[in-house]
């Protein structure tokens, strides 16, 4: 199945809550203790299940706990499993920038220092300001979904914002700053691949530290290889896979296995 | 390699069992079904 339908199935299963685009309301549902894999706002008025970065957050900024063992649980597991195949498969703000990406234009390389911008903000957004910055009773803002996050943008605020005249009339510069950084990066994605993934995601980060020991995984067989160069030419993030494939930075769409002319390349799982 | 993995997959599965016993699974479900302010951008 193309990557594509998985990515388009996959949003629209943890999103089914369709009522709630309707209504303008958000699922209440039990589900919600539950993560989801991907960037997936549980603002979102269909999701039924929590964003892991936004839990993190949520759980490290209240009153009662600094480090939430629930979410690292559950970002380990996920990562164990799948590395960051879920940026590839499973995030629906992955699969916005994929789509803005076959606009045809010129298409330009990012300059790679660039990607160690995502550190810094895993480091002072998702962990800093929700345990360090707190108000005058201990609970701590989540950092990288109120001054960052273009899915909760996207995906939360704008269906939120549409049929919601009440918070239509609390907006202010905060929501001025993030609908701008949200078009910067859909502007951006129609000429650079995954701008958002490989210079600012946090969750990626965290996902592409487990690339070195996932289960499910790309591998080189180097019998079969014949350094044609081709699978750098289709990689997207701009890498080799010929030495890459465990890179932090892949995010296993497996452009690199399907453009190979020698089947060099292979998906293995175990 | 593979002990690794495993390790960490039960590590990952002992932390979520810890960490919804001491409530954490409460307060993610707690702040999802509420909207998030913050994530919508106001603040």
């Amino acid at each position: 199945m193309k990557r594509i339908y998985i990515q388009l199935l996959f949003f629209l299963s943890t999103n089914a809550y369709f009522k709630g685009f309707i209504e303008g309301k958000i699922f209440k549902g039990q589900s919600k203790f539950m993560c989801v894999p991907g960037l997936n706002c549980y603002s979102c008025p269909g999701a039924l299940g929590s964003c892991p970065l936004g839990a993190l957050q949520a759980v490290m900024g209240s009153m009662k706990f600094q480090i939430s063992l629930y979410i690292m649980g559950i970002l380990m597991v996920f990562g164990t499993i799948f590395g960051r195949m879920i940026c590839g498969f499973l995030c629906p703000f992955g699969m916005i920038q994929d789509l803005l990406y076959k606009i045809k234009t010129k298409k330009f390389k990012l300059p790679k220092i660039l990607k160690y911008v995502k550190y810094i903000v895993l480091i002072y957004f998702v962990i800093l300001i929700p345990t360090l910055f707190t108000n005058a009773i201990g609970v701590g803002d989540p950092g990288f979904c109120k001054y960052i996050c273009p899915s909760g943008t996207l995906f939360g605020a704008m269906p939120l914002l549409l049929k919601n005249e009440g918070l239509r009339s609390a907006l202010g510069l905060l929501f001025t700053w993030k609908t701008f950084l949200l078009m910067i990066i859909l502007f951006a994605s129609i000429f650079f691949s995954r701008v958002f993934c490989r210079v600012l995601c946090p969750l990626g980060l965290i996902y592409g530290l487990f690339n070195r020991v996932s289960f499910i995984r790309l591998e080189l067989d180097e019998n079969k290889c014949t350094n044609c160069g081709i699978c750098a030419q289709a990689c997207h993030i701009e890498l080799d896979p010929c030495h890459d494939l465990k890179s932090i930075e892949c995010i296993r769409c497996g452009e690199c296995k399907s453009s190979c002319p020698t089947h060099a390349i292979e998906r293995k799982v175990l | 390699m593979s002990k690794i993995k495993y390790g960490l997959l039960t590590l990952g599965l002992a932390f979520i069992a810890v960490g919804a016993h001491r409530g954490e699974a409460a307060v993610v479900l707690k702040k999802a079904i509420k909207i998030c302010l913050e994530c919508i951008g106001v603040g």
